[in-house]
C-alpha cells in the first residue's frame, strides 16, 4: 500500500479565494455553461538542484493533465511560449503570455533533499498582470511526487473556480478480465487518474462494489469468499487485512456503504428471498433493520450529514428512488420520471443525488435534486451504471459496459453538466468505482 | 477444512461423481469454468447428478424482472423434489441468476427471489428446507454472452446444484 505523508510546510497566507484585481478576474464559474476552456501555461518547474530535474518536468506535466482533464482548461504548448520561466523568483513578462493568450500562468520550483521533495508554485492572472492568491509550498516524499503535483493542481483549480479540487484522490474499483461467462474480478485501487494502480484482492472469489470510508482508510465491499455474497471491510491504509462483517447463516448481504461517522455501515440483507436495508455497527457488530417490506430495498447511501438515506425500492412495482430518515421510518419517493431508477448516491455537497436510469432499453447516469426535481441525464449507452462522486461533487465516475459477446466494462467520468465524458485509465477492465475523499 | 480424508473424498468423488461444492461459483451450473457435466456419472444412472441435470432438469427460467415459477417448469421442479426425496444423501444449492439488463444490486436481490421461489416450491413438495440453500449471483455468472433476448432468456435462471451431504 502506498504510504504517503505530505505536509504543508510553508503556507504564507493560504488564501484559496481568488483575488480579484481588476474588473475581469480570472475566474471560471462552473455552473455556467463553459463553451471555451480557459487557456493556461505551465512551463517546466525550475529544478533548484540536479536531483530535482526529472521531477521539475514531470510535476508540471501532471498539473497540466489534471487541469486539461477537467475540460475547463486548455493547455498551451511550450512551443508557443515567447518567454521562458527559468527563475521562479524572477518577474513575470506578462506581455509575452498575453501575446499567446495564456489567461493563467503557473510557475514553480522543485528541490530534492534526501527523500524529501519540496514544491513551490505561484499562479498568475495574466490579463490582470497580478498573482492569483499567494505562493504555496508543499513537501513530501519522492515517490509521492504525483500527489504533490495533484495538490498544486487542486490549489490552482480551487483558486480559479472557487470550488474544492479533486485531483489528490484515489479510486477503488473492481478490476476485470476474461469473457462475460468466465469473468475474473478483483479489487484494485489507484490514483483518480489511473496512476499507481494496485490490486487489493485475488480473483478467486467474485468481489463487488467497493466503497471508501469517509476518511479513505477502509473499503467496504461484497465478496463470495464464503460461497455466498457477504459484506467485508478492508483496511487500505495500512494492514490490508479484510474481515467479514456479516455471517448470519442462511442470509446474503451486499451493497454496503459507510455512514459519515465511519462506524456505521448501511447495507442490504437478503433472507428468505426478501431484501431489506439494515445498519451494522462495525465495533459492536450490532445490526438494526431499517426497512421491512416484501419488496426489494437496496443500494442505500447516506446524506453527507448522516441524517437521511437515499435508496432504491421496487415497492411501487418498478425500481424507484426513495429517501428515509437514517433511523428508518417513513420513506418518501423522489423519482417520478419514465423508466427505472437505481443505485442512488448522495452528492458530497448534499444538493444532488446521482443515479442509474433505465429507460427504453438504454442506461443513463443522471442527477436530480433530493426532491426529485431538475432531473438531468448525463450519459446514454447500452449499459451505464453505478455513479460515484468526485470529492467536490462536480464530476461523476461510473461503469460503462459494451454490448455483445465481447462486451467489456470500463470506467468513465463525466462532469455534472454532462460535458467532458471520457474513459478513465485502468490496468484491465474496470467496474464499480468508488471515489475517495481528498487526501490529507 | 473438513473432517474427511483425501482418500474418502476420492472415493466419494468416484462414487457420487461431480460432487459440487456450493462454496465455489460456477460449479455444476454449466456456466463455464467448472460447469462440465462430463464427470457427473452416467446419465442412465437415475441416482447420478448427470441424470438429475439432464433427465430431471436442473433449472427453471424466468420472464424479464419476474420471479414467479411459470407453469411450464412445475413438472421440472416436481421432478427435482421427487429426486431429492429419493436421493436423500444430497443437499442442494439453488443458484439464482439474472440477465445483464439491470443494475448490479437489484439483480442480486431479484435473483435471490428467483432462487427462493424454487426453494419454497421444493419445500412445498416435501423436501426438507435444511437440505436447500440459496445463493444469488445477480448478473455475475451468465452462461450465454450475447446481448439479445436469445441469451437473456437462458441467463434468467435458477439452477439446482447438487452436492453430497458428506461434503456439504
Amino acid at each position: 500500500m502506498m504510504r504517503y505523508l505530505a505536509t504543508v510546510l510553508v503556507c504564507f497566507g493560504m488564501l484559496l479565494l481568488p483575488v480579484t484585481v481588476n474588473s475581469e478576474p480570472l475566474r471560471i464559474t462552473i455552473d455556467e455553461g463553459i463553451i471555451e476552456p480557459m487557456p493556461f501555461a505551465v512551463p517546466d518547474f525550475e529544478a533548484e538542484n540536479a536531483a530535482a530535474d526529472a521531477y521539475a518536468t514531470n510535476i508540471a506535466r501532471v498539473i497540466a493533465e489534471d487541469l486539461s482533464g477537467t475540460g475547463l482548461f486548455r493547455e498551451l504548448p511550450s512551443s508557443a511560449f515567447i518567454s521562458q520561466v527559468t527563475d521562479f523568483g524572477a518577474a513575470i513578462q506578462y506581455a509575452d503570455w498575453k501575446a499567446i493568450n495564456a489567461q493563467a500562468l503557473i510557475t514553480g520550483a522543485v528541490n530534492v533533499s534526501g527523500d524529501t521533495l519540496n514544491v513551490k508554485f505561484r499562479v498568475y492572472d495574466v490579463f490582470s498582470g497580478a498573482e492569483l492568491g499567494n505562493g504555496l509550498q508543499f513537501a513530501g516524499t519522492l515517490n509521492g511526487w504525483r500527489r504533490m503535483a495533484h495538490k498544486v493542481a487542486d490549489a490552482v483549480y480551487s483558486r480559479i473556480t472557487g470550488e474544492g479540487g479533486y485531483f489528490d484522490s484515489r479510486v477503488v474499483f473492481v478490476s476485470e478480465t476474461g469473457p462475460k461467462n468466465d469473468r475474473k474480478k478483483r479489487l484494485a485501487i489507484m490514483d483518480y487518474d489511473g496512476a499507481n494502480a494496485q490490486f487489493l484482492t485475488g480473483s478467486e472469489a467474485i468481489v463487488l462494489a467497493p466503497r471508501f470510508s469517509p476518511t479513505g482508510d477502509r473499503v467496504l465491499y461484497t465478496s463470495y469468499e464464503s460461497g455466498f455474497p457477504r459484506i467485508y471491510v478492508l483496511d487500505v491504509g495500512g494492514t490490508q487485512n479484510s474481515r467479514a462483517l456479516e455471517q448470519q447463516e442462511g442470509t446474503m448481504s451486499f451493497a454496503p456503504r459507510f455512514a459519515p461517522d465511519g462506524q456505521t455501515v448501511v447495507y442490504s440483507l437478503t433472507q428468505g428471498g426478501n431484501t431489506d436495508i439494515y445498519t451494522l455497527n462495525i465495533a459492536s457488530g450490532g445490526t438494526t433493520r431499517l426497512t421491512n417490506t416484501p419488496s426489494i430495498e437496496t443500494a442505500p447511501s447516506y446524506s453527507p450529514d448522516g441524517s437521511q438515506i437515499v435508496f432504491e425500492s421496487d415497492r411501487s412495482g418498478t425500481q424507484q428512488l426513495y429517501t428515509m430518515p437514517a433511523s428508518g421510518g417513513e420513506a418518501r419517493r423522489i423519482s417520478f420520471g419514465q423508466g427505472r431508477y437505481g443505485t442512488p448516491v448522495w452528492s458530497p455537497r448534499g444538493d444532488l443525488v446521482a443515479f442509474t436510469k433505465q429507460n427504453k432499453g438504454r442506461f443513463h447516469i443522471g442527477v436530480m435534486r433530493l426532491d426529485g426535481s431538475e432531473e438531468r441525464l448525463l450519459t446514454a449507452s447500452f449499459l451505464d451504471e453505478g455513479p460515484t462522486w468526485a470529492p467536490n461533487g462536480r464530476v461523476i465516475m461510473f461503469t460503462r459496459e459494451t454490448q455483445g459477446a465481447g462486451g467489456v466494462a470500463s470506467l468513465y467520468s463525466v462532469d455534472i453538466s454532462g460535458r467532458n465524458l471520457k474513459p478513465v485509465r485502468t490496468p484491465e477492465g474496470g467496474s464499480d468505482p468508488s471515489w475517495s475523499p481528498l487526501q490529507n | 477444512m473438513r473432517l474427511i480424508t483425501k482418500a474418502t473424498i476420492l472415493v466419494a468423488a468416484l462414487a457420487l461423481a461431480a460432487c459440487t461444492d456450493p462454496g465455489r461459483f460456477g460449479n455444476g451450473d454449466g456456466s463455464g469454468a467448472n460447469g462440465g457435466a462430463g464427470a457427473a456419472g452416467s446419465a442412465s444412472d437415475p441416482t447420478s447428478t448427470a441424470y438429475f441435470q439432464q433427465s430431471v432438469g436442473d433449472r427453471v427460467l424466468f420472464a424479464v424482472d419476474q420471479f414467479n415459477i411459470s407453469p411450464e417448469y412445475i413438472s421440472v421442479l416436481d421432478g427435482q423434489a421427487t429426486w431429492l426425496t429419493t436421493n436423500s444423501d444430497y443437499i442442494a444449492t439453488i443458484e439464482g441468476h439474472a440477465d445483464e439488463q439491470g443494475t448490479s444490486a437489484y439483480n442480486l436481490a431479484l435473483s435471490a427471489r428467483r432462487a427462493n421461489a424454487v426453494r419454497e416450491y421444493l419445500i412445498s413438495r416435501g423436501v426438507s428446507g435444511n437440505r436447500l440453500q440459496v445463493v444469488s449471483y445477480g448478473k455475475e455468472r451468465p452462461i450465454e454472452v450475447c446481448s439479445d433476448e436469445a441469451c437473456y432468456t437462458k441467463n434468467r435462471r435458477a439452477v439446482t446444484v447438487l452436492s453430497s451431504a458428506l461434503t456439504g
